[in-house]
């Protein structure tokens, strides 16, 4: 949600910057889908004109974590697995302020996959846009949650022998209001679905196919491109949720892109009746005055 | 007399718990010092619990060693607590259960039939009501007025009223007027004392002090013997204006809380050892992207799931390296609940200004037991200043500026001008990391040493703002006992017990754990003639922190890892045997 600012000194007459590239150019490989992923995620808060003050990007670890570093905005780049319960405790600290966690389908689907499934149960308000190259490459290649079965990997030399995760699944059976996949080799449609997820009033998940050029030769640019379709194009009904999973468990010659499921439900911060006061980062704090307080111990 | 013991047993869900907190309460409100020790087991029915109520006209400053009244609710009770018996020790038990006679008990001590069931049918068939039959008649031997009793069990009940509530005072009533017409008070038995004091448990105490120092946010996952800091809070969540969440697991609940506080809410999270085990790879997160912090660790008997209801000191190696490389951090372990709110609100005070994560060592014995405290000593008056300091100054905003203390000003999402992305990795005074393209090169290799410095310059702050050890006791002394937490409590008692034997004996009492001040130690313990560390662990992990730090090694030792607190008799009696052969 495109909040307002909650600071306390105000700029006067100063023009709010909206989010914009930082003065750190991007690491990844050359030709990384990821690339593609913060064009796309820059275009769609530029187009909601947040203040970059007013935006946090949170990571974990990975090629893709690093992207809070190449944006304007604030940024908290965590340890691995962990971008959303910090994501959680930002927002839930300041409801104001515009929450997007990203990583990679490692940090997310693996050792960070209980967060995943709780935070889209509490429909926390926040946008989760996971890189999913369906590879760990920041560790030189070795098979992640959603590589396919039979592939070949560093760690996996004869093969894959377990199924993968269908993230799209996951979210839906986890509760997750906003439901999308994107794909590196559209930005536009990216930018689309992401400004989306960040206007939705709930827990938007984009699961960004981002192609791995360096260790996934399998799930490349072409291979998507070869297999992706727009479920709008089909005359997908976002909120027919059996129409949506049948759609999640489409995967193989034929791969849907866009929104799966939109839902309006209340969110965590709607029932968390103390943050009804308003963003917890102003409201008094301390026990002054309330010496009554003391009273159930006499 | 100027103090008296009350002990009830039985299984679990006969409602000890209630029995020991009503008669604590009792005991608080006619103005005496309590110390409540409620011993359970991990099950929710059956096996044995006991609770003992220690009151006194003096401070008591743990469970002490006797027991003057016990209330039986079963005969295993009376078999398991016979030893600690006082001579002329009262045993309440209902025949109609099971009988109890002298030959069964010590010499000296006196049965004392009360038919609770039977004065209980009076009002209802349901059995708990003996309690309030049985509670009576106990009050009535140690000296507790009726009405005071009676106040305690309406208030009990809060805002209830009705035939239940009705019941309770009735059958209390009864069972008071049984044990005045078949037996006498105890020799021990107490009177009114003074004001009403606060009686609280150590957890209390910690979410109470969290709440004055402008916790807005606390983070948990359920473990004991930590959990009730989150029922407190999470009872006072909508009156306090605090979030309580409960986490996934303790991985989202120290993550979440460091998301908080990065935004600006003072945070917490509380847990035990497993629970942070857990956390530990965030802790360096915290004090990497020097984000406050405070961590409650309730420690209990280890390793692994250990003896989840017993107590130990047994954690602190973990809290003084947990983590991967180093960052600055301090240890409070409070030894009461005092204590515990006080050095809570410091520690909120020590993360807010160092911008690291601070622990507060308590354990089982802290957190569960029962203290009181004067209601004067309670102060909510905590300056608690704006986090929104910082004003903007462009593009060029150094959240990690080298400065002399290692603490670094630092903006909050939502100003304007003055972003940042926190880093886990290694990162130069704007946060931009180096750990990736810049990793190894010269240039960046020696920023990565300023970064570390200026960080780790921030441990040497911290261990100037620390409290140095107190010596308790008697300047000159032939004995000098250190303990540090919760075990100075009975250390202090023991001190009691030592001198009416004529032994000059004092005590070292340390509550700021890490990091310590060598000179702070050197001093007294230098002019200490002899020494004996006492701490509930198996190895000495304090003696072995101190002997790192100081040089100074103390050979003499007490260690105790049966999961039981420490009693003030063991610890003089191993005092005597230091003093006497020399260790």
């Amino acid at each position: 949600m495109a909040g307002s600012s909650a600071q306390a000194p105000s700029v006067v007459g100063t023009p709010l910057p909206l989010v914009g590239k930082s003065d750190t150019k991007p690491t990844w490989c050359p030709g990384c889908g990821d690339y593609g992923v913060v064009a796309a995620v820059e275009m769609a808060v530029k187009r909601l004109k947040i203040p970059s003050h007013n935006v946090v990007i949170v990571s974990g670890i990975g090629c893709s974590s690093n992207l809070p570093h190449f944006l304007s905005s604030y940024g908290f780049h965590a340890i691995h697995g962990r971008a959303l319960p910090v994501a959680e405790g930002i927002r839930w600290a300041n409801h104001g302020l515009t929450v997007l966690a990203t990583g990679g389908d490692g940090d997310g689907f693996g050792i960070g996959a209980g967060h995943f499934v709780h935070s889209m149960r509490r429909n926390v308000d926040l946008t989760y846009v996971t890189m999913d190259n369906q590879i760990y490459g920041l560790t030189t290649g070795q098979a992640s949650p959603t590589s396919m079965m039979g592939q070949k990997t560093k760690s996996t030399p004869t093969g894959v022998i377990e199924n993968p995760i269908d993230p799209v699944a996951l979210a839906l059976a986890s509760g997750a209001t906003y439901i999308a996949r994107g794909f590196s080799g559209d930005v536009k449609q990216m930018a689309d679905l992401i400004a989306g997820a960040i206007q939705h009033k709930g827990f938007a998940f984009v699961d960004a196919m981002s192609p791995c050029v360096t260790y996934n030769k399998i799930n490349t640019f072409d291979w998507f491109r070869q297999r992706v379709y727009k479920l709008e194009s089909a005359g997908h009904d976002p909120t027919d949720i059996r129409r949506a999973w049948e759609k999640a468990l489409e995967w193989g010659d034929r791969i849907p892109t866009g929104l799966f499921y939109k839902i309006d439900r209340p969110t965590y911060e709607d029932l968390e009746e103390v943050l009804a006061a308003g963003p917890l980062a102003l409201q008094p704090a301390g026990l002054r005055g309330k010496e009554s307080l003391l009273d159930e111990f006499l | 007399m100027t103090e008296i013991s009350v002990r009830a047993g039985g299984a679990a869900g006969d409602g000890i718990a209630s029995v020991g907190e009503v008669l604590s309460r009792s005991f608080s409100r006619l103005g005496l010092h309590v110390f409540g020790l409620n011993a359970y087991q991990s099950v929710i029915r059956g096996g044995h619990v006991w609770f003992q109520a220690r009151a006194g006209r003096e401070a008591v400053h743990s469970q002490g060693d006797r027991v003057d009244i016990l209330y039986a609710l079963n005969r295993e009770t009376v078999d398991v607590h016979a030893a600690f018996l006082r001579k002329a020790a009262c045993v309440v038990f209902d025949p109609e259960k099971f009988s109890v006679s002298p030959d069964d008990l010590p010499a000296g001590v006196v049965p004392v039939a009360v038919p609770t069931l039977e004065l209980a049918r009076k009002y209802t068939t349901q059995s708990i009501l003996q309690n309030a039959a049985g509670l009576g008649a106990t009050a009535f031997l140690a000296g507790i007025p009726l009405a005071t009793l009676q106040k305690v069990l309406a208030d009990s009940f809060g805002r209830k009223t009705g035939d239940v509530v009705d019941w309770n005072l009735g059958a209390a009533a009864d069972g008071y007027a049984y044990a005045q017409s078949h037996a006498s008070a105890n020799d021990r038995a107490v009177g009114p004392a003074g004001p009403a004091k606060l009686l609280l448990a150590g957890n209390s105490a910690i979410a109470l002090g969290a709440a004055a120092a402008g916790v807005k946010f606390l983070s948990q996952y359920p473990m004991t013997p930590a959990s009730s800091i989150m029922h407190w809070m999470a009872a006072h969540s909508h009156t306090l204006g605090v979030v309580v969440k409960q986490a996934e697991d303790e991985l989202a609940a120290i993550n979440m809380a460091i998301g908080a506080s990065y935004t600006g809410v003072r945070s917490m999270t509380a847990t035990s050892g497993g629970g942070f085990a857990l956390m530990v790879e965030a802790l360096g997160m915290a004090g990497m992207t020097e984000v406050p912090l405070v961590v409650v660790e309730s420690q209990r008997s280890g390793p692994s799931t250990g003896l989840p209801t017993k107590t130990e000191q047994g954690d602190l190696n973990m809290m003084l390296g947990a983590g991967q490389g180093e960052f600055p951090r301090a240890i409070l372990a409070p030894s009461d609940a005092l204590e515990a709110f006080q050095l809570t609100i410091k520690a909120f005070e020590l993360a807010e200004a160092w911008q690291t994560p601070i622990l507060v060592a308590s354990d089982l014995h802290l957190s569960e037991s029962f203290m009181t405290i004067d209601r004067e000593a309670i102060s909510f008056d905590v300056d608690i200043p704006s986090l929104f300091q910082v004003e903007p100054n462009g593009h060029d905003f150094k959240r990690y500026a080298y400065t002399d203390s290692g603490v670094s000003a630092r903006s909050l999402p939502g100003q304007p001008g003055l972003q940042y992305v926190a880093g886990s990795d290694e990162h130069d005074e704007k946060g931009h990391l180096l750990s990736d393209v810049r990793a190894g090169i010269p240039v960046w290799v020696a920023e990565r040493n300023r970064m570390m410095e200026k960080r780790m310059r921030k441990l040497e702050g911290l261990r100037a703002a620390l409290d140095a050890p107190a010596i308790e006791g008697p300047a000159d002394a032939d004995l000098t006992l250190i303990a540090w937490g919760s075990t100075i409590g009975a250390a202090r008692d023991a001190l009691g017990l030592l001198a009416s034997q004529g032994h000059a004996v004092n005590l070292l009492a340390v509550r700021s754990v890490y990091p310590i001040r060598p000179e702070a130690f050197v001093g007294p313990l230098g002019r200490a003639k002899r020494t004996l560390l006492i701490e509930a662990n198996f190895s000495g992990q304090f003696g072995r922190l101190l002997r790192a730090e100081t040089g100074i090694h103390l050979p003499d030792r007490l260690l105790k890892y049966d999961g039981e607190p420490f009693y003030p008799a063991e610890i003089a009696g191993r005092a005597v045997e230091v003093l006497s052969h020399g260790g």
